[in-house]
């Protein structure tokens, strides 16, 4: 536990230490901030029917962020270790390889959710500013939140997977970006395509992951999108940590 | 403290390590001497349980590299080659951090950095990031790191590389200083500097263990062939003949040097010592004599000697 404690404050120190972490909350800071622009120009005089979280996440800014940034956070995690060497030192030391995966994973969400909190502010001035009192309904925003936070642990867990699987960053950024786009497209085809009888479309159907965020954003925590996530994230975590042994019987 | 026994390791298509074999004691400081890929990182890589054996077993304290990998970690102090650092951290903060890594706890790896950063002379740059130190403290801070958990053994894969003389005469004090009570394997392909370091060296060349002695032994090994080079100033016509009539000299070859000096390099019978036969016959002709040396052996004329020997003993 100690050493799981240590490199996850390590792996979150990094992140703050090296220009990259600033450079993708500023993007990330911008990016919310045009959601907030439409969002407001979007808002009528009169207390909307429809949660405030809920427009910010109808403008879409939500998926660019997501897929953009899980691959730029996660992409130093393991291949930069490699290409600077460091990944020697780190594995001669006696830490387990789940010890290893666990601190990086927990240092990239924790980054990514402090990334998130400009959004609790343009929430803050809508609801305070505007004829909207529902904005910071604590149903609303504690949902989004859970929503962000599922979301994002499924997408950075493809890009440490990625990464343990790279040696440049470069290369993990483009993997996990592919991974994430994937997850994304699949995402589209459920919206589109009608559960009928045959199973593949009912497989489909679980990636809805545009009905589920939205569900979230609306306050409306549905348990199965929760195991969903859930597991899905821990199956990219399994992988990642069998490709960080697999340095062993290679 | 280190038993290897039939080591190999093979890359796709390539063998890095040809079934090697050797055992280092306890309080020993052995040097791993060789060209540049022979072999030398593999080895220590495979010993710091960075990478797996292809066949063979090695064991560290006790312990298989493999089996109680976390065990061997525990014991084992590993620098790898270039010295990777996390360059953004401060020196006192890395060194607490890797501390923490290696199991010790918060009061003990407080002490403890303070202690090898005194040893290691960084007490002056704790508070700097690492990224913007010098080559040589950098390479005193991977040295602190690998000392911060007394470990029992220490791994360091070339660690006067890239250093000037200065530092290189430092750090090779610090390594001097671990003797008794660490056990050190050290890689280099300076042969001098293995020499003045070790107790005991290992030379490597292309994936396998060509000698294994002692640095006065290999010398001693070497010395048959070494040239003894002479400036004296004499006819050229008299000092070739005494040079014929000197039974020991097996061959010579006498050059004009600058002024009435001639430049005589000999080679000697059965590693026979010819200086003070040459300073005799100098003072007993009366011939003035500037220069008398023995030149010593370069780890490539160790290398060629030893192959020459294998392959005559194959042959024979």
């Amino acid at each position: 536990m100690n050493i799981y404690l240590t490199l996850a404050r390590r792996e979150l120190a990094a992140l703050f230490l090296s220009v990259t972490g600033y450079i993708i909350i500023a993007a990330v800071t911008l990016l919310i901030g045009l959601g907030f622009v439409v969002l407001l120009t979007n808002l009528g005089s009169d207390p909307s029917p429809v949660p405030v979280t809920e427009m910010f996440y109808g403008t879409y800014f939500f998926w660019l962020i997501v897929l953009v940034a899980g691959p730029v956070i996660t992409m130093r995690l393991f291949a930069l270790e490699k290409s600077a060497g460091t990944y020697e030192t780190l594995m001669t030391t006696p830490v387990s390889d789940l010890e290893v995966v666990a601190s990086k994973f927990t240092a990239a969400l924790i980054f990514y959710l402090i990334m998130w909190l400009p959004l609790l502010a343009c929430l803050f001035v809508v609801g305070h500013f505007t004829n909207q009192p529902g904005a910071m309904d604590p149903g609303t925003v504690v949902g989004t939140y859970l929503g962000i936070f599922l979301v994002g642990a499924l997408f950075l867990s493809l890009g440490c997977f990625a990464s343990a699987l790279s040696r440049t960053q470069m290369t993990a950024a483009i993997i996990s970006f592919v991974l994430g786009m994937s997850l994304f497209a699949l995402g589209f085809l459920a919206e589109r395509i009608p559960v009928t009888a045959q199973w593949q479309t009912s497989v489909v159907s679980y990636f809805g992951l545009f009905g589920q965020m939205r569900d979230f954003a609306r306050g409306v925590v549905d348990t199965r999108a929760v195991i969903f996530y859930t597991s899905l994230t821990l199956v990219f975590l399994f992988l990642t940590l069998r490709v960080v042994e697999s340095r062993r019987w290679k | 403290m280190i038993e290897v026994k039939d080591l190999t390791k093979r890359y796709a298509g390539r063998t890095a390590v040809a079934g090697i074999s050797f055992a280092v004691n306890r309080g020993e400081i052995v040097g791993l001497l060789g060209p540049n890929g022979a072999g030398k990182s593999t080895t220590m890589r495979i010993l710091s349980t960075f990478m797996p054996a292809t066949s063979g077993t090695v064991r560290v304290a006790g312990f298989d590299v493999f089996h109680d990998s976390v065990e061997v970690r525990r014991r084992i102090g590993f620098m790898p080659e270039n010295n990777p650092l996390y360059l953004e951290m401060r020196v006192r903060e890395y060194l607490k951090f890797r501390a923490r890594l290696k199991g010790l706890g918060w009061t003990r790896s407080r002490q403890r950095v303070d202690i090898v950063m005194e040893q290691c002379g960084l007490t002056d740059v704790h508070r700097r990031i690492i990224g913007q130190l010098s080559k040589g403290y950098r390479q005193r801070v991977g040295l602190a790191d690998a000392l911060v958990h007394e470990p029992e053994l220490i791994i360091l894969d070339e660690p006067t590389i890239g250093l000037d003389p200065n530092q290189i005469r430092s750090v090779r004090q610090l390594i001097k200083s671990l003797a008794g009570k660490h056990t050190v394997l050290i890689s280099t392909h300076i042969l001098p500097e293995a020499e003045m370091m070790c107790s005991r060296m290992l030379i490597m060349f292309e994936g396998k263990i060509l000698a294994a002695d002692t640095p006065e032994n290999l010398q001693s090994l070497m010395a048959g062939s070494s040239q003894v080079i002479a400036e004296i100033a004499a006819p050229v016509d008299e000092l070739r003949n005494a040079w014929l009539d000197m039974p020991e000299v097996e061959q010579f070859d006498v050059s004009a040097a600058e002024g009435a000096f001639q430049r005589c390099a000999l080679t000697p019978r059965d590693g026979h010592d010819l200086r003070p036969q040459i300073f005799e016959l100098a003072r007993a002709r009366g011939w003035p004599l500037r220069e008398l040396t023995r030149s010593r052996h370069s780890l490539e004329d160790i290398y060629v000697q030893v192959t020459k020997q294998n392959e005559e003993e194959e042959g024979a």
